[in-house]
């Protein structure tokens, strides 16, 4: 039998000492942590001198039930892992099968997928910013994001038919053509886009509460954020370049030009700024994407994994057949093992998808970057005082969802 | 490069006829030469297959050729073959914008292997969980707790004779 190891609450103990120092529950039901946290804080007076974080609350074995899953049938599940970003969880899982598949995907599934994706990030850093701005004390924040955040639940609903759990990205492409007005919808809420982003930064960057608050505190050094395996905006803001969009594209981002925002602070404040600016990128991603979408097929043409249409269903045979065998046993997808990485709002997510040549995945990993982001906590946290854990939770953008999986 | 992704090398011959000039496989080739048993490069991808005794030393190898990120590790229960379980070590290098594929099996009977800690600090989580959800154990890990599962749960959901659902 495997030793389980030792009791949470004396693992945080440090040598000596013992007297002086208390231990501290912080969550899971705290507010400041954005789900089902649990820090185990050792604190000498207010100072932070060790931080366990005691994660598992939200673990619904996901990656388990997807082994017992078709092919298709895994895109839903991925939607539910980081809630906030469903389209980007949808695109990586389709593009590792597609992957497996040696499926090309028509250039229009490629631009509305890239579209959609980053609407996508906008959301997920949209929260971010109102939560946590709100943990830090400017309440007000939260009520503007989450206003423009209702903009684009309500795209997201016109595309797929649901706010958040979208699932409208397929394996071989999109689930269906968006509806017609999707694109005037989306240029009229990015046209308006950049001024809230002003508006936001008016309410923030020039308030000294939230500057004193965030300058300077949760320091991450470049190595540290290398050495343990933070990426995405925490890592951009530690001065480390590197974006997989720019870097390693997928889906087509290779025909867009964007800047990759970075900072050498490595602190809170450096984080903020960072998302912020990414954000401005993104508009300009989707402004490039809504000019330029091709006309064309927005599924590839492989009728024995992708769904065929309703209206081949009823007067074609062959069609109707492919649509049986596919909702019935699922399809085939060839052995191997692949690795896909994209770049979501939080940072770098990855899905290793092992199949055995048969219609259900033998293994899918998903790497998420708050999983790797929450070992830097302490390191971020150590020495400093209590309060600011709030703010360096705040400001790493973790979701417990993509964490526990 | 879609050329280069076009082709499929199977076997480590063919990798180091194909690939001779990758930096990765050099690295591991001058470092543990008997120890790196196979190679194969299929969809773009290029994985590495070590001895399990000799993965801190791949790793360290590839870190010095430029592979300095760890992006991921998880393993694959191949049950009912033998050797039972797959590690996979994901690594990505920013200079060279590609990410290489660590492979090492493992006996069941065994089920150990050492921590990729002393290379990266960051595999600590990845390690953590691989021996919650396998049973698999890490030698040398700073703090090898569970992590996603409590703490007296029986058994190791992810391991294929685990049940989905019901009573085990």
């Amino acid at each position: 039998m495997i030793d389980t190891g030792t009791p949470i609450l004396t693992a945080p103990t440090a040598e000596g000492a013992k007297d002086q120092h208390m231990v501290l529950n912080m969550g899971p039901q705290h507010p400041s942590t954005h789900g089902v946290l649990r820090l185990v804080l050792e604190i000498d007076g207010e100072i932070v001198v060790r931080l366990y974080p005691e994660i598992g609350y939200l673990h619904t074995g996901i990656e388990k039930t997807c082994e017992a899953k078709f092919y298709q049938q895994v895109v839903p599940l991925t939607d539910r892992v980081d809630y906030l970003g469903p389209m980007a969880n949808n695109l990586c899982y389709c593009l590792a099968v597609e992957k497996l598949l040696g499926l090309e995907i028509p250039a229009r599934a490629q631009w509305i997928r890239v579209l959609l994706t980053e609407l996508t990030r906008i959301n997920s850093h949209l929260i971010w910013l109102g939560t946590h701005a709100m943990d830090i004390g400017a309440l007000t924040v939260f009520l503007y994001t989450f206003r423009e955040r209702e903009d684009i639940l309500r795209i997201f609903e016109a595309v797929a038919g649901q706010r958040m759990m979208t699932s409208y990205f397929r394996i071989g492409g999109l689930a269906m053509e968006p509806p017609l007005d999707m694109f005037d919808r989306i240029r009229k809420f990015i046209k308006g886009f950049p001024e809230k982003i002003d508006e936001y930064s008016n309410l923030l960057t020039g308030n000294p509460i939230f500057y004193n608050r965030l300058k300077g505190v949760g320091y991450l050094s470049p190595d540290d954020a290398l050495a343990l395996a933070v990426t995405g905006p925490v890592m951009r803001a530690s001065g480390l370049d590197f974006d997989t969009r720019r870097d390693m594209p997928y889906s087509g981002y290779e025909k867009f030009q964007f800047k990759v925002p970075t900072s050498t602070d490595g602190d809170c404040w450096a984080r903020y700024m960072v998302r912020l600016e990414e954000m401005r990128e993104s508009v300009k991603i989707i402004n490039q994407a809504l000019d330029g979408v091709p006309e064309g097929p927005i599924k590839a043409d492989a009728p024995k994994v992708v769904l065929p249409d309703r209206e081949k269903m009823k007067t074609q045979m062959e069609a109707l057949i492919h649509h049986f065998k596919i909702v019935t046993e699922g399809f085939n997808v060839p052995a191997g093992e692949v690795y896909q990485q994209i770049e979501s709002g939080h940072g770098q997510m990855g899905y290793y998808v092992v199949s055995d040549g048969t219609a259900k995945p033998w293994r899918v990993h998903m790497r998420y970057p708050g999983f790797a982001t929450l070992q830097a906590l302490e390191t971020m946290c150590k020495g400093r005082m209590l309060a600011d854990v709030v703010a360096v939770v705040g400001s790493i953008d973790i979701v417990l969802g993509e964490i526990d999986r | 490069m879609s050329e280069r992704l076009s082709n499929t090398l199977l076997g480590k011959a063919a990798v180091m006829e194909g690939l001779a000039d990758h930096p990765a496989v050099k690295a591991l080739e001058a470092a543990i030469p008997d120890d790196f048993t196979d190679a194969k490069f299929d969809r773009g991808e290029l994985t590495l297959t070590v001895k399990p005794e000799a993965i801190v030393a791949a790793a360290q190898a590839v870190k010095a050729a430029g592979y300095t990120a760890f992006q991921d590790m998880t393993a694959v229960d191949w049950f009912p073959s033998s050797p039972r379980f797959q590690l996979s070590y994901h690594i990505l290098s920013h200079a060279l914008k590609e990410i290489i594929r660590l492979r090492t099996m493992v006996e069941e009977s065994e089920a150990s292997i050492e921590s990729m800690t002393s290379v990266w600090d960051g595999a600590n989580y990845y390690e953590r969980e691989v021996f919650d959800l396998f049973g698999i154990r890490f030698e040398n890990h700073p703090n090898l707790r569970r992590i996603l599962m409590p703490d007296d749960w029986n058994g190791h959901p992810l391991r294929k004779d685990y049940p989905v659902e019901g009573y085990r």
